[in-house]
């Protein structure tokens, strides 16, 4: 286990520097001339020539990314091109609203999709199981913004249920909150909860037919204790791997949602700045997004492998 | 076939009055009540019939060997037995009586509450039977408490079985998980498990595969002892004779979902009636007796495929004694002695067991040296796989390597054809330097070592048809032959040259593995246990194959197992690795039969049948701990044996690395025990006639 | 005694629904020009935000281009850019999953240092930034989302791979001295063809996903065009007037992920059966 540990920690520096080359890459190399946008195409020759020079754009390559790194390290991260704010700001708020998002469809995902996964497992072949196996198939192959739109109009345009857009105001009780996040933090539920089910059910299938749960059996353990000693754990193992690989997908979804719903997390931030090509922002968004992403992964690979004691105590992992 | 009543029906030729089923008991006397009873049970699943007319009977406290090779519905019955149907089974007639019950006619949910606290059933492979998510201790009490005994008695009883099976340290161990024991320890945890109800009856599908030679020794005897002093009913399914000659009290022959022959396991074993029976004892190889004194037969043809109907003895089609009326009508199971013998045959008796009409010629001078491995030293890791090994074969000649599992028999075999890692010492093949590496050796050098592996299901491509095998074979070996000709060597029929590996048998599928490693005329031959995975009728067909090769073409073999029979009956010398390091080798009779190492006379004594004794008692099974590969003396100097030998000497054993001592004609033994003092098996007579050791 | 489980009969009208699907999909993409009843990309002011009647089935939307002309347009797009990159990302990673696990050493232990790194990648955030930098077009899609593909093909590829290797046939072939050449085209390839042909079928679903997902974010096909996953990003504005506008596509995009995932669902069973 800790060999494991180690060899994983090592590997996080790696991965991170891998992430801010590619950043400072494609931000760096981003076609169209930085001051000459921001400053609007009648500007004249020199004072191009002079903001980019304020801004350090004539320095080489290298030393630019060093000096880059470093800021981002200390944590001066700049002012925002567009909105004039510092971006620092922006993105811990952003990446703040993003967190209280993805954590309810967490929250909410892990409970739904392992009970459905193991009670589609335990009914192998019948009727329980295919309807939650038809359903988490088609749930887990359909974008979040296609379930977002169905539930956009359905819950919001045609019912008036909850509010269209998650974006809340400060003053607003939890209640309130709640129900700004419900429609997005929903579509991502939905669209894990097939893919996990599935995985969980499947697993769930195994354990079942296993000789060591066959013996248990066979030796008088029935029914809701036998789920609950010896299907269980080991079906939810596996299934722990199978979250993990829900990251990527989380990750996506939630920038999708955000757009969708015009939630203010810093997954909309991310696009916005692509897109007005703000680059301090772009730079910063995808950084702290690409840490925090990391750092999620690690905790869920350890997570898993505390689970299976198999792992735990042999070391490697 | 309907389920014949208790008294049977005389006109039939059923049983006779007052005796429940034939084969069961001594003439007369009250009818079983106690134990398990089979009678006529027949089941079938969708693809055909799977078990005729089952009847047999054991007492409480008796151990009941049920034997058979693949498909012939054993291990349906075991698990029926068990309490268990497969998915798609439908019993068609007959009882199953366990101390009067009768275990078909409950309901689900009786059958359930019944079966777990009278039957108990051990699974083949012990590991899986283990939730490895939970502790092996909780697992136990588990057990208890579904039976419903309060939560602080089970886990006291819990630990009590722990020790009752022999387990070292109860309390550490029970805190364990089941990764963290041995085979044989969580072997005895299962067997724990099935005890704690103390069950009537207990059945157990081939318990002791996988594990080595001398644990499945120690777990059968414990198995044994205990059933007894809980006078509990055994069953043990086995595809192995020898291991239920053993092991059990009495035995019976399955055959195509057919009792053939029935009776007390020594008079089965002396005087077997049916002959299947016979053939299947001939085509086993007899601890001591090599293949000049008696050769092994194969069974011709094949058992019928489970689902085959037909008309007649289902054994007359491959059988030398069988007559036109085998063929009309199937015999019924008849008892031939008042010993509760009983035998499916019309001639029981007609056929015999092989005669060895030969003596053994004198040793032939070996010829020349052809492989020379000096010092060879191999590390995986930490572990120390082989130390300093010393071995010599020479032209023509079989050397058997043996070892338990860790021994480092496979690395060395690797080492010879060039696989797995590099390390020191030197191999020479005639005089020149082998490279460590495969990929390093020239084609000529390629071509003169080759290798035959284990399992025959993964040997071959299984997207190749055997043609295209061969082809290629002959291709990159820069053989002579062609496909036909190859193929006819291994006595592989030509119309398999076009099947993929999936359409054929085990046996013949190492035929063709046989056959591609004999493509470029191979001066030597590593066999990596050839015959393990396979049917014992049909390990006699490949192992003859394997002589006759040797026979025509003069090719060396390495031919390593851990069953010693094997082993003897086809090697001209053997070494014995223990831990990686080589404590004896020499003449094949003069090291199986002693003077030899301590360890191979534990080696040969678990490979022993029940009678035999060795010149000094073994002490009581004890389970020692298995010394650290890394350093097993302790301070990697003494006897690598030393933890587990009953005859060390304290103080230079443990100390001091045993020299090699000659015991002449090139018998080496590395002991320190004085020659004299070495172990026998004296009662490995090295010619065997036909009463053989099995003879009481 | 125990029951034998029940046969397994799920309804094939399930499976011939989606290949129906699909296949309509197909021939949408292969001949809209033919089938559509408007110009997909005529705008017409004066005919903004009608709701679906009979002169246009599916209405119209904010410029008055007739959103049925617009759907049926717009399969081709996905049609074409997902299998493309589905294919590209399994040709690439199963030679590269082959050839690492077949060789072993330096050259295996390079490219699983690269994949340990690579699939916990944030993928998303490099589409942003790659597709922001090279600008929006089929070919740019195809390459991202082939890419993000690629790792994992390739850890699916070298782990079968692994397993055939140590099998005795392959130790018997490089016993005889058979090239790596002919170890990974004879022995290998044939033996983890079970394990490619999944890989192709996961990766096709996932490849229209991303590709939707991508054209919704705005990183997708060219702005204007009448992809699905545009098109409802194009529309989401005027949602609570014109919901059609948007609904229509995004239904589109569920019914094709749907009828692929349950077909290629249906295909990796009968792979698994065999």
């Amino acid at each position: 286990m800790r060999r494991f540990l180690l060899r994983r920690v090592a590997a996080v520096p790696a991965t991170l520097l891998g992430v801010s080359l590619m950043v400072f890459l494609a931000t760096d190399v981003l076609p169209g001339d930085v001051a000459r946008t921001v400053l609007g195409r009648e500007a004249s020759a020199e004072s191009v020539a002079a903001l980019r020079h304020e801004l350090g754009l004539d320095q080489p390559v290298y030393l630019r990314y060093l000096h880059w790194l470093a800021d981002f390290g200390t944590g001066s991260w700049g002012t925002s091109y567009t909105l004039h704010v510092p971006v620092r700001d922006l993105v811990l708020d952003r990446l703040g609203q993003s967190l209280m998002l993805a954590s309810l469809a967490f929250a909410l995902l892990v409970p739904v999709a392992l009970t459905l996964g193991v009670l589609a497992g335990l009914g192998e072949d019948t009727p329980v199981d295919w309807v939650i196996s038809g359903v988490s198939l088609a749930l887990g192959a359909t974008p979040e913004f296609v379930t977002g739109v169905v539930l956009l109009v359905a819950f919001s345009v045609e019912l008036g249920w909850l509010p269209a857009s998650a974006q809340t105001s400060p003053g607003d009780g939890p209640l309130v909150v709640l129900a700004h996040l419900a429609l997005p933090a929903t579509c991502l539920v939905l669209l894990c909860t097939g893919y996990v089910a599935r995985h969980v059910r499947a697993s769930t299938v195994l354990v079942v037919a296993s000789p060591y749960v066959r013996a248990a059996r066979l030796r008088g353990v029935r029914g809701a204790r036998l789920v609950r000693r010896h299907v269980l754990r080991n079906a939810t193992v596996p299934a722990a791997s199978a979250l993990g690989v829900q990251l990527q997908f989380l990750l996506g979804g939630l920038l999708v949602v955000e757009l969708l719903f015009n939630y203010p997390g810093i997954g909309a931030l991310l696009l916005a700045s692509a897109t007005a090509k703000d680059l301090p922002t772009l730079q910063a968004t995808a950084m702290v997004l690409g840490v925090a992403y990391l750092a999620v992964v690690l905790l869920a690979d350890i997570a898993y492998r505390l689970l299976d004691p198999r792992v735990r105590l042999d070391g490697e992992g | 076939m309907t389920a014949s009543p208790v008294k049977g029906n005389p006109a039939a030729g059923g049983p006779r009055p007052g005796r429940l089923v034939a084969g069961s008991q001594p003439t007369g006397g009250p009818a079983l009540t106690a134990g398990l009873v089979v009678d006529g049970l027949s089941v079938a699943y969708p693809a055909g019939p799977v078990l005729h007319d089952i009847r047999l009977a054991v007492r409480p406290g008796e151990t009941f060997g049920l034997v058979g090779e693949s498909g012939c519905g054993k291990t349906t019955l075991g698990y029926l037995l068990g309490g268990h149907l497969e998915a798609g089974g439908r019993v068609l007639g007959g009882r199953i009586l366990v101390d009067g019950v009768d275990v078909l006619s409950l309901r689900p949910a009786a059958l359930r509450r019944w079966r777990a606290s009278h039957i108990a059933f051990v699974h083949q492979e012990a590991a899986g039977s283990l939730d490895p998510t939970m502790r092996v201790g909780r697992q136990v009490a588990d057990v208890l408490r579904a039976q419903g005994l309060p939560r602080r008695a089970a886990v006291a009883r819990a630990r009590e079985l722990l020790s009752r099976v022999r387990l070292p340290d109860v309390d550490a161990l029970a805190r364990r998980y089941p990764h963290q024991l041995s085979g044989g320890q969580q072997q005895r945890v299962v067997i724990a498990c099935a005890l704690a109800t103390r069950p009537r009856l207990l059945v157990l599908d081939e318990p002791t595969t996988g594990l080595d030679a001398s644990v499945q020794h120690e777990v059968l005897g414990l198995l044994t002892g205990l059933a007894a002093e809980l006078a509990t009913a055994v069953v043990l399914v086995s595809h192995d004779l020898p291991l239920v000659g053993q092991a059990c009290d009495r035995v019976g022959v399955l055959y195509a979902g057919r009792l053939v022959e029935v009776g007390p396991v020594g008079e089965v074993l002396a005087a077997p009636a049916h002959p299947y029976t016979v053939a299947l004892l001939d085509s086993a190889p007899t601890l001591g007796v090599p293949r000049a004194v008696r050769p092994l037969a194969a069974i011709p043809g094949r058992p019928p495929r489970p689902g085959e109907t037909g008309y007649g003895c289902r054994f007359a089609p491959r059988c030398p004694a069988a007559v036109d009326t085998c063929r009309s009508a199937e015999p019924a199971l008849e008892d031939l002695a008042a010993t509760g013998h009983a035998v499916r045959c019309l001639r029981p008796g007609a056929v015999g067991r092989a005669v060895p009409d030969a003596l053994p010629a004198a040793a032939e001078r070996p010829g020349p040296v052809l492989l020379q491995v000096r010092g060879l030293t191999r590390r995986y890791g930490h572990t120390l796989a082989l130390d300093n090994v010393d071995l010599t074969i020479h032209r023509g000649e079989v050397v058997g390597l043996v070892g338990e599992s860790g021994s480092g028999k496979t690395t060395l075999a690797r080492a010879v054809v060039g696989l797995g890692p590099p390390g020191g010492g030197s191999i020479s093949l005639d005089g020149q330097e082998l490279p460590a590496r495969v990929t390093q050796r020239s084609p000529q050098l390629r071509r003169r070592v080759q290798m035959v592996f284990q399992n025959p299901d993964t040997t071959l491509n299984p997207e190749h048809r055997v043609r295209r095998i061969l082809r290629r074979a002959i291709h990159t070996l820069r053989g002579h032959d062609d496909v036909p000709a190859l193929a006819r060597r291994a006595q592989l029929d030509d119309d398999l040259l076009d099947c993929l590996p999936a359409r054929l048998s085990g046996g013949q599928k190492q035929r063709v593995a046989i056959a591609r490693s004999f493509a470029g005329s191979p001066a030597l031959v590593v066999c990596d246990e050839p015959v393990s995975a396979l049917d014992v009728s049909v390990q006699a067909g490949v192992l003859e194959v394997l002589a006759q090769q040797r026979d025509h073409t003069g090719t060396s073999y390495l031919f390593i197992s851990h069953d010693l029979a094997v082993v003897g009956y086809l090697a001209d010398r053997i070494a014995v690795l223990y831990h990686g390091v080589l404590v004896e080798q020499g003449p094949t009779q003069q090291v199986l039969a002693g003077p030899h190492h301590p360890y191979t006379a534990r080696l040969v004594a678990a490979s022993a049948p029940a009678a035999a004794e060795s010149t000094v008692a073994e002490p009581a099974a004890v389970v020692a701990p298995e010394p650290s590969p890394v350093d097993p003396a302790g301070n990697g100097h003494g006897c690598r044996y030393v933890s587990r030998c009953p005859y060390r000497i304290a103080g230079r054993c443990d100390r001091v690395a045993p020299p090699a001592v000659a015991l002449g004609d090139g018998h080496l033994v590395r002991c320190h025990l004085d020659p004299a003092s070495l172990p026998s098996a004296t009662w490995l007579a090295p010619w065997v006639l036909v009463q053989g050791p099995d003879n009481q | 005694m125990a029951v034998a489980t029940r046969v397994s009969r799920r309804p094939s009208p399930v499976l011939a629904g989606s290949a129906a699907v699909v296949a309509a999909w197909v021939v949408c993409a292969a001949f809209w020009p033919d089938l559509v009843p408007y110009d997909p990309d005529l705008q017409a002011p004066a005919d903004r935000f009608l709701p679906p009647g009979t002169d246009h089935w599916l209405g119209t939307d904010h410029y008055g281009r007739d959103v049925l002309s617009r759907l049926v347009a717009g399969a081709r797009p996905v049609l074409v850019v997902a299998p493309l990159a589905a294919l590209l990302s399994v040709a690439a990673g199963t030679a590269l999953g082959l050839l690492a696990g077949a060789v072993r050493g330096w050259f295996d232990g390079l490219v699983m240092r690269l994949l340990d790194a690579v699939v916990v990648f944030p993928v998303i955030i490099a589409a942003v930034l790659f597709i922001a930098l090279l600008g929006r077009s089929a070919p740019v899609l195809v390459l991202v989302i082939a890419a993000a593909f690629v790792p994992l093909v390739t850890r699916s590829v070298r782990a079968a791979t692994l397993v055939e290797r140590e099998k005795p046939y392959v130790e018997a072939a490089r016993l005889r001295g058979e090239p790596l050449w002919s170890l990974v085209a004879r022995e290998l390839l044939p033996n983890v063809r079970g394990t490619v042909l999944v890989e192709a079928t996961t990766r096709l679903g996932d490849a229209v996903f991303a590709a939707a997902t991508l054209s919704f974010l705005g990183l997708g096909q060219p702005p204007g065009s009448p992809d699905w996953g545009s098109s409802v990003a194009d529309n989401r504005l005027w949602v609570q007037l014109a919901p059609w506008t948007v609904l229509a596509p995004a239904l589109a995009i569920g019914s094709l992920v749907v009828a692929v995932a349950l077909l290629t669902d249906r295909l990796r069973r009968r792979l698994d059966r065999s």
